[in-house]
């Protein structure tokens, strides 16, 4: 590889179509900007969608895979219902995300991220999510006695729910578990088997 | 109404616009029977709204004055207006198509001294201003009109105003007992030439075309400019009346996008770059134009005019599909939201009026033509149609492409009447 292969690694937009979801839609963007200016985030983050995508044609990597842009977007469709070569945005957006983390480039502190493991490890482990331990461990993530200042910050909020019965102390040590346990891990097993066949046949 | 003589000899002529009047006199003057027949009370179609042509800015009454005068000089085309086609049956080189003609309640007595018009009261929404303005119910349709007849509205018949325009014509002209009448023509080839349509704006919901009153389009900026038009030549702000002085142009508003029309409709980047001059006419240095881009498509022979317009001080390019427009209530100008591709910046900018370059869409998607057709994806006529299209019936042409598009297919109808005929001869 020459220099300026190495720079723009000009594979990279096919690498993106085999393994994002959504990922073959990236070469019909036409780089309009409707997806860019319809985006709530605007000016909060570093590339918008459009800008995304001619960074994946342009074949940087890098500077995508690590990049916390896709992470950011809150799924609300405004680009998608507009983009005029109607591109799955959304989709590619998170599909884009998946692949980093996949990857493990993704930035290791983004708290979408974070939030999205905390999530499927507490929903996955029991087959439902335990609402309880999910907030306690959102307000641990940044350390013991960030926890616990953010648990008094809201405990008026706890207390109230308790009151009402939509919250269960109890939760926290013995929580429901789905009926079938088992057969929610096999299938989530059969489910990551099949991506992995999809995704490389021959193997 | 006399049903005109015709035979397996004679060209249909469908659509009175640009390309079908010209369709028509290419025929006519190879020496073939014709048939024009126009949907309207006049031919002229879209091009006789038109304030000026790019991209020598010339004023299309020119063109269609020569037009009007070959028609006048030829003594086989025969026009007929206010007439529609409602079926077509046969094949080519011997169809039978039957045609419904509604009244103009005004008869060839007319002289168009427009007595008529100034007894009547009632008005009606102007459709040859797209309604920017109001019309009376007797009205002649625009200065060029052909045939240089009044009309009577329809919604005028039954009412005093039928009664007060009968009394005040001196020339027995207006007869509000005219009624439709069916006819059926032979005809050996036909030329469809029925144009194109605005895209419906309304439908662009984030540019608020309906809701914001100082976002117009093309079509109507076209009127507002033109000296005899509704504002007289001033570019005023529907909202107030106040005089527009920096104005957006906004291109591909519909055509390019899979959510409204998927073509490019080809000619309004160009139209809108004629605009820009426009404005420069009207407001001197004081009009600021800023076109909001995807890329500028000024084909061939236009990229001179591109070039002559990017040095113009005046005009600003932002290269941006606009995101959405909101309106600021208390002043009524407009707010565009988008980000300039170039440096991915965002912008909220402020003009005071946004002219939407709406696209160009077939005349009534597929529909209305009633014999078997090949239609594209868009819904415009596809060469190798048992039928003819000519102009911007198959396809969005500016004027010039239009003309050579309407003569290519007054040569392919003459074919088949010369292969009829021949067929017939040998008989
Ligand atoms: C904003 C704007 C600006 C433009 N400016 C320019 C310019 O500066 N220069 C240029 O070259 N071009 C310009 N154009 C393009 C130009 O308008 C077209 O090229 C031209 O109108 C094509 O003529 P036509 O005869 O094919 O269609 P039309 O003008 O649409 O004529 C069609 C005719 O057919 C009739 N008709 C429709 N359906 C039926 C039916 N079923 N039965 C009978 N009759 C029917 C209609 O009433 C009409 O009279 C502009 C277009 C736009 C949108
Ligand atoms: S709106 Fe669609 S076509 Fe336009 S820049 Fe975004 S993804 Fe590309
Ligand atoms: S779906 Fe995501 S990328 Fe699209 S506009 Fe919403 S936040 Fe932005
Ligand atoms: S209809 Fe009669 S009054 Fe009206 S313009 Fe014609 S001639 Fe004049
Ligand atoms: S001619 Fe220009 S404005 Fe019109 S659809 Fe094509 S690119 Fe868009």
């Amino acid at each position: 590889m020459n220099e300026l292969n190495i720079k723009y690694h000009n594979n990279f937009l096919m690498e993106v179509e085999e393994n994002v979801e959504e990922g073959k839609w990236v070469k019909m963007c036409m780089q309009c900007g409707v997806c860019s200016g319809s985006c709530p985030f605007g000016p909060h983050w570093a590339h918008p969608p459009q800008e995304l995508f001619m960074m994946v044609r342009a074949g940087k990597r890098a500077d995508v895979l690590n990049s916390d842009s896709m992470w950011m977007c809150t799924s609300c469709y405004n680009c998608v219902v507009r983009c005029p070569r109607k591109l799955p945005i959304t989709q590619i957006m998170h599909g884009l995300a998946a692949y980093a983390n996949h990857l493990g480039m993704a930035p290791k502190t983004q708290p979408t991220r974070d939030f999205s493991l905390l999530f499927w490890k507490n929903c996955t482990r029991t087959g439902r999510v335990n609402e309880l331990r999910l907030t306690l461990g959102l307000y641990f993530n940044d350390g013991f006695m960030a926890g616990i200042r953010k648990g008094w910050a809201m405990r008026g909020i706890g207390l109230g729910l308790m009151k009402a019965g939509r919250l269960n102390a109890f939760e926290l040590f013995k929580g429901h578990v789905c009926k079938d346990r088992k057969g929610v891990h096999a299938m989530l097993k059969k489910a990551a088997e099949i991506e992995q066949r999809r995704k490389h046949p021959a193997s | 109404m006399t049903t005109p003589i015709a035979t397996s000899q004679t060209i249909l002529v469908v659509g009175g616009g640009i390309s079908g009047m010209t369709a028509a006199l290419e025929a006519a003057e190879c020496g073939k029977q014709v048939i024009l027949l126009e949907k309207s009370p006049t031919l002229g179609g879209r091009t006789a709204l038109l304030y000026r042509y790019f991209p020598k800015l010339c004023h299309p009454v020119c063109g269609l004055e020569i037009n009007l005068r070959r028609l006048k000089g030829n003594r086989n085309v025969r026009v007929l207006t206010l007439s529609e086609v409602s079926r077509i049956t046969g094949e080519r080189g011997n169809y039978t198509v039957e045609v419904t003609v509604s009244p103009r309640y005004v008869n060839e007595n007319c002289t168009a001294c427009g007595e008529c018009a100034k007894a009547v009261a009632a008005e009606v929404p102007n459709p040859y201003n797209y309604g920017l303005d109001k019309m009376k119910v007797a009205y002649l349709p625009h200065d060029m009109a052909y045939p240089l007849r009044y009309v009577l509205d329809p919604s005028a018949v039954g009412t005093e105003d039928a009664g007060k325009a009968k009394a005040a014509c001196k020339y027995d002209a207006i007869n509000p007992d005219m009624k439709h009448e069916e006819m059926e023509l032979t005809v050996g080839a036909i030329i469809w030439a029925t144009g194109w349509q605005p895209y419906d704006a309304a439908k662009i919901q984030p540019y608020g075309y309906g809701r914001y009153p100082n976002v117009i389009t093309s079509l109507e900026f076209e009127r507002m400019s033109d000296p005899h038009g509704p504002t007289g030549g001033k570019i005023l702000r529907p909202s107030d009346g106040k005089e527009a002085k920096n104005i957006a142009f906004i291109q591909c508003a519909g055509s390019r996008d899979e959510n409204h029309l998927r073509h490019c409709s080809r000619i309004c980047c160009m139209a809108s770059l004629k605009q820009t001059q426009y404005v420069r006419e009207a407001c001197g240095e004081e009009g600021k134009s800023t076109v909001y881009y995807i890329d500028i498509r000024a084909i061939d022979r236009f990229e001179d005019f591109y070039q002559k317009v990017r040095k113009d001080p005046s005009v600003r390019f932002v290269k941006s599909k606009v995101a959405r427009i909101a309106q600021e209530s208390r002043s009524g100008d407009l707010i565009l939201h988008g980000v300039d591709t170039e440096g991915y910046h965002r912008y909220a900018n402020n003009h005071d009026l946004v002219v939407l370059a709406v696209g160009m869409a077939p005349p009534v998607k597929g529909v209305d033509i009633p014999a078997e057709i090949l239609a594209d994806s868009s819904g415009f006529l596809e060469p190798g149609s048992s039928i003819f299209g000519a102009g911007c019936a198959s396809g969005p042409l500016d004027v010039n492409r239009s003309v050579q598009h309407a003569t290519a297919a007054a040569l392919r109808a003459i074919q088949v009447i010369n292969k009829a005929a021949g067929e017939e001869a040998s008989v």
